[in-house]
């Protein structure tokens, strides 16, 4: 029944119709990035692989092996064996869940947020934007990491600390562009028929600003991700991330950090994960910038 | 007008610092760790306990407590650290110089490399040199700094063996310099010691390239965007016109407009550097701040954690006020 005729109508005979034609646009201008492409796939690979890690796995993350330590890949470990004899296949897999995991998290928490924080600010205007972009100022006056280490310290190390101080470090940013893009049409015409027709501020900001403010976020996101996924390691090889034994990337490398010069796959193989899983966000998020977001090139 | 714009950007720097002020408090009193348990220990009889909370009075209300606070950083004090037994302030000014030092080295280089990078890569816009250093960026922002640590001390110093291992100094110079300013190069040749100098250079180039790859990325799409946006202009095609040559055009005239930016994003850039030096600097065994606040973290020393902090994030807020000043006074156009 959909056809690209119907999806590529100049003549559209209901919204529907109109929605899914622009989406399908956007996705033949997309597919013309083979790199973007490539990330798109590579996301996707590592996210099947995060959600049937017990299928694809060929040993329990946890088993220990002590005379089969620190193995060279072969057949039987493709990617060898820890300083415990644990299959690093297998721990990649359970790896990508964790790390997969807490970026999702930290979108969830951190997307709204912004989103609300800098439409509410933008629409609003006036002393409410100012205490809004004020607080965004001081959190922005941090480096990144160093906010997310003194939080953790305040907290437990572990996965939920690290979550909740990424998600403290990361939305301002969110919240400063969905400003910006609010500042840009908060006088345009169709808000000003719906505040004509009645609709309360709330309305307006919920049903008619916040939407246009989407494609930019969901761009921003993207390219967030890759940061965010290297905080998590970045945090997680410190020792105040994923905890032991936890097959979290940046944990792994650093408990095999000491065979790097007679071992050397055992911690960059992890290494690797972690590049390719940021690489294919940053590829995605600069194809996807050209497609939803062309004013920003 | 411009005088109105700078007074609007100074004013809003002491609400960031007292901004910044009050999140490290607040991260300072959330902590589960009790501060009173973490000095007199667990088996401090009841009267200690109670004695060391008024003394650190905590037992008054939040807000005094955080004007007390403010008062204290005011006088330059950050407390003791649990674990060195020294104020804060003195471990920091003795950890400081290593970072800087470092993350000078690393600016120098990442601006030396990724300025000619990103404008060669606007002039062949399109071609492969443009390509090559699109992907580049892309890994560059791709890789974390610490898996290039490691891999970098298995090529340069297990399997090449050009470059020495962890640490600022070698074994044979331990100590040999007087400490003047920190700065184990410049105190080196402060003293005249070739030997010493060569030895801490030696040492600095793996970390320091490192890191300069961490920002190296950055600077090169800066200068790429920024000297795009210049060679579309029309003094450009004025100057094509009167037939001045390519490499004119481009270093004396158009490189002379994307300076200004370009310093800009250098300084704000050096600010970054900050960040990636904890992770570089835990790799190579570099004795600075960021190795300063990760060992102080792992023992749960909070003043030093916080006092770490509040220091990095000074800093940040005045590289910043920095780019925005060194911006309004080099270019004319936003005067």
């Amino acid at each position: 029944m959909i056809s690209s005729d119907w999806l590529l109508s100049s003549e559209p005979a209901s919204r529907r119709q109109a929605a899914w034609g622009r989406r399908y646009q956007a996705w033949l201008a997309f597919r013309r990035n083979p790199l973007a492409v490539a990330g798109l796939a590579v996301a996707l690979a590592m996210l099947l692989m995060a959600v049937f890690a017990p299928l694809l796995a060929t040993h329990d993350p946890g088993a220990q092996n002590l005379a089969n330590r620190l193995q060279p890949p072969s057949a039987a470990h493709w990617f060898g064996t820890d300083e415990l004899g644990r299959d690093v296949w297998t721990r990649i897999l359970y790896g990508a869940r964790i790390t997969l995991g807490m970026v999702v998290a930290v979108v969830l928490l951190v997307a709204p947020v912004g989103l609300l924080v800098g439409c509410a600010a933008g629409y609003a205007g006036g002393w409410l934007d100012r205490i809004l972009m004020r607080v965004t100022d001081v959190f922005l006056a941090f480096p990144r990491l160093i906010l997310a280490l003194a939080f953790v310290a305040a907290m437990k190390p572990g996965v939920e600390s690290a979550v909740a101080a990424i998600a403290l470090t990361a939305w301002p940013p969110y919240a400063r562009l969905a400003r910006a893009e609010t500042l840009r049409i908060r006088d345009a015409d169709f808000i000003a028929a719906v505040r004509m027709a009645g609709a309360s501020p709330w309305r307006i900001v919920l049903r008619h600003v916040a939407p246009v403010c989407i494609p930019s976020l969901i761009v921003r996101v993207t390219l967030d991700m890759s940061s965010i996924i290297l905080t998590a390691a970045g945090l997680g090889f410190l020792g105040l991330g994923a905890q032991p034994p936890l097959p979290e990337w940046g944990t792994m490398i650093a408990t095999a950090r000491r065979f790097i010069l007679d071992q050397w796959w055992v911690p960059v193989i992890p290494g690797i994960a972690i590049f390719l899983a940021s690489l294919s966000f940053n590829l995605l998020g600069d194809g996807l910038r050209d497609v939803l977001d062309p004013k920003q090139r | 007008m411009r005088l109105k714009a700078l007074g609007a950007t100074l004013v809003t720097v002491p609400i960031t610092l007292f901004g910044l002020v009050l999140v490290t408090f607040l991260i300072g009193r959330v902590v589960p760790i009790d501060p009173v348990l973490a000095i007199v220990g667990d088996r401090a009889p009841q009267e200690v306990v109670e004695r060391a909370r008024l003394e650190l009075g905590l037992d008054r209300p939040l807000i005094e407590q955080f004007l007390r606070f403010v008062v204290q950083i005011a006088s330059g004090d950050l407390g003791r650290s649990v674990m060195t037994a020294n104020p804060v302030t003195q471990d920091i000014a003795r950890f400081f110089p290593a970072t800087f030092e470092l993350a000078t080295v690393a600016i120098i280089l990442a601006s030396l490399v990724g300025v000619p990078l990103g404008v060669l890569a606007a002039v062949r816009q399109g071609g492969w040199l443009d390509q090559s250093v699109r992907l580049f960026c892309l890994a560059g922002h791709s890789l974390p700094v610490f898996v290039l640590g490691l891999l970098s001390l298995l090529l340069f110093y297990a399997k090449l063996g050009w470059a020495p291992g962890p640490g600022r100094q070698g074994i044979a110079y331990e100590d040999m310099v007087d400490v003047r300013t920190g700065v184990l190069t410049v105190d080196a040749l402060l003293a005249g010691d070739w030997g010493a100098f060569w030895d801490a250079l030696a040492h600095l180039a793996q970390p320091a390239g490192v890191l300069a790859f961490f920002s190296l990325a950055y600077i090169a799409r800066m200068a790429r965007a920024f000297m795009l946006a210049e060679l579309s202009s029309e003094y450009v095609t004025t100057a094509r016109a009167k037939g001045l040559s390519e490499t004119r055009i481009i270093w004396r005239h158009a490189f002379r407009n994307i300076a200004v930016p370009l310093v800009t994003v250098l300084v704000l850039t050096y600010a970054g550097l900050l960040e990636g030096a904890v992770l570089t600097e835990t790799i190579f065994s570099w004795p600075g701040l960021g190795q300063y606040l990760t060992v102080s973290l792992l023992n749960a020393d909070m003043n030093a954690v916080l006092g770490a902090t509040l220091v990095v994030g000074l800093i940040y807020v005045v590289l910043n006020l920095f780019a925005d000043l060194l911006y309004r006074l080099l270019d004319p156009r936003v005067r």
